[in-house]
């Protein structure tokens, strides 16, 4: 016998045993005695983590330690923290409006294509996950193979195709060519999700009486609400980043704001105090989303099945 | 789960392949039709065949390109897997330490990918920024502006400091997911810390790491936006990706027949690899 077969077959064997008995509990103490005695050993497993979070945190740092900063003491002296603090560099881009309207448009087109991809994606998930119909197979690849497209493929047919339609500089003409990459991203994470709940539940809503859009929303999403959240969370995530998409199909009203960044800056012979100011106010965002839905990091990043 | 047979289900598949369908299949077929046809300019165009596909295939230019960002990819892969998997095991399980790691780790993941270039492009300057400032002062040579090999190890450090944390994610997500009963199983056969990990804690997070190497390989082969903005591509042409160099063709140059043709390969290349990734990665699992 393997080493790995003798460890599943005693797994199993445990988990018949914990199901059985106090005999099994009596066991798992011990062990679980042991094994804190071994974990003990190795003290330093917050070592790898934490340099790794240092290593992530110092670029960050030295961007607000920069956003506090005039050009003056930017340029002039190097220091590791603002020696005269000042907020000049956020007063800019609260009082411009050309500034703080690109955060107005990014969010607005970012929470369109968030609240489109999930719609959509809702009826689709559910229909891959409870029935085979015609092509499904193939329809489920092809929607990945939208995930893999390179956005610089599509960045100038994009901009033909919304010209046409007279919604170049609008939110929507974003939100939907987002909708690219995320609809099948949100597929792909909230199917997991439908999978893991029982064919049953179903089948009994029907016996009792419920139609299938009461069904749906009365008893069906509020099972799989975490996987709507992990799933808005993705398209949220992805639609933030996006900038080739999103430069090429606005031109002034709806410019996000990381475009407005590079335009900005190179006119006005970069103003390193503002870049770094504008730079800290787009991670804010970012952080909010996560901070709010770190409870389902963990379970949404295995896709609902590991 | 036994699926019924119900082609009704088409109609609930309906929004997602016209939506899908719009911002897809038109583009892509505006791409299909520049890449066979020439113009001499004011909206004429003529059939050209294959021409421009045998152009952008016989271009040194294309597969330099295409050589560099495999070199890249790969890189960054043989990087960001392997130090995923170790810092993922190395998390704590419980207590006030999860919510912190996890937060910290995932920020890196939501700046956006511009800003990301902005921040490494500050961060790395000899004059302002900590690292270039730091690496001068101890003596080394370091210009990512100047010489291609800094500017290398500055987009492969970037990319690392971005996206290490999906892998780190995507691995604790599937390690919190094996049952304590194998643990305990393997301290009662007296198991080494490695046979856990190659026994136990690897083939469970296959699923996921098949994940985090499709969607790795996809981003990094697509990368534009960081990298053109710490190096746009340079010094020279080292540092140009095969997005950076479409965009440079199609915009830059305004080269659309080229552009075009060139994206056809390089979206069909990009299908090929990731479906030999994903059959490689599942074949193996079916084996076991």
């Amino acid at each position: 016998m393997t080493v790995r077969e003798q460890t599943t077959a005693s797994a199993d064997a445990l988990m018949r045993q914990s199901q059985s008995g106090a005999e099994a509990h009596s066991l798992n103490v011990a062990l679980a005695r042991k094994m804190r005695r071994r974990g003990e050993e190795s003290r330093f497993w917050w070592l790898v983590p934490t340099i790794y979070i240092i290593f992530l945190m110092l670029p960050i740092y030295w961007l607000i330690n920069m956003s506090f900063k005039t050009n003056q003491e930017i340029l002039g002296a190097f220091s590791l923290w603002p020696q005269n603090p000042t907020l000049r560099n956020y007063t800019v881009i609260f009082t411009d409006p050309s500034w703080y309207k690109g955060y107005i448009n990014s969010i607005i087109y970012v929470v369109m294509n968030t609240v489109i991809s999930v719609t959509v994606a809702l009826p689709a998930a559910y229909a891959f996950s409870r029935y085979r119909f015609l092509g499904d197979k193939h329809l489920f690849f092809w929607l990945l193979t939208n995930r893999m497209a390179p956005p610089a493929v599509f960045a100038l047919p994009f901009f033909q195709l919304y010209s046409a339609f007279g919604l170049i500089d609008t939110h929507i003409a974003v939100a939907l060519a987002h909708c690219l990459f995320n609809v099948p991203l949100a597929v792909w994470i909230l199917e997991g999700f439908m999978s893991g709940v029982p064919k049953e539940i179903d089948e009994t809503a029907y016996i009792d009486g419920y139609s299938f859009p009461r069904f749906f929303v009365k008893i069906f999403t509020p099972l799989i609400a975490s996987g709507i959240g992990v799933a808005a969370f993705f398209c949220f995530m992805f639609s933030w980043v996006e900038l080739l998409i999103a430069r090429t199909l606005t031109t002034t009203d709806a410019k996000p704001i990381a475009a407005i960044m590079t335009r900005t800056v190179s006119a006005s012979g970069l103003d390193w105090g503002v870049l770094a100011a504008a730079g800290v106010l787009t991670i804010i965002p970012g952080a909010l989303v996560i901070w709010f839905v770190r409870n389902y990091i963990a379970k949404g990043f295995a896709l609902g099945r590991v | 789960m036994d699926k019924t047979w119900n082609n009704k289900a088409w109609f609930m598949v309906l929004p997602v392949l016209l939506l899908v369908a719009f911002s897809a299949l038109i583009p892509l077929m505006t791409v299909v039709n520049y890449s066979v046809q020439d113009t001499f300019g004011n909206n004429e165009f003529f059939w050209a065949g294959t021409a421009w596909y045998e152009e952008v295939l016989e271009s040194d230019r294309f597969w330099n390109s295409m050589g560099r960002n495999l070199l890249f990819s790969a890189i960054i892969l043989g990087i960001e897997i392997p130090l995923g998997i170790f810092i993922a095991l190395n998390m704590p399980r419980k207590g006030w330490g999860v919510p912190v790691c996890l937060v910290l780790m995932a920020l890196p993941l939501l700046i956006p990918w511009n800003v990301v270039g902005t921040i490494w492009q500050v961060f790395g300057r000899i004059d302002i920024g900590l690292l270039g400032y730091t690496l001068s002062a101890l003596g080394l040579d370091y210009n990512y502006v100047s010489d291609p090999f800094d500017a290398w190890v500055t987009v492969i450090v970037m990319d690392v400091w971005h996206w290490t944390s999906l892998v780190v994610l995507l691995c604790y997500a599937g390690l919190v997911s094996i049952p304590d009963a194998y643990y305990q199983a393997a301290k009662i056969d007296g198991a080494s810390r490695w046979a856990i990990f190659r026994y136990i804690q690897l083939p469970k997070m296959n699923r996921v790491l098949l994940i985090a190497v499709l969607l790795r390989f996809m981003d990094s082969f697509m990368i534009y936006t960081e990298p053109f903005v710490v190096t746009g591509g340079g010094p020279g042409n080292t540092t140009t990706f095969l997005s950076i160099d479409l965009v440079k063709l199609a915009i830059g140059e305004f080269n659309l027949g080229e552009a075009a043709a060139m994206s056809i390969v390089y979206f069909l290349i990009v299908l090929l690899l990731s479906w030999v990734f994903y059959t490689v990665m599942t074949s193996h699992d079916a084996e076991r």
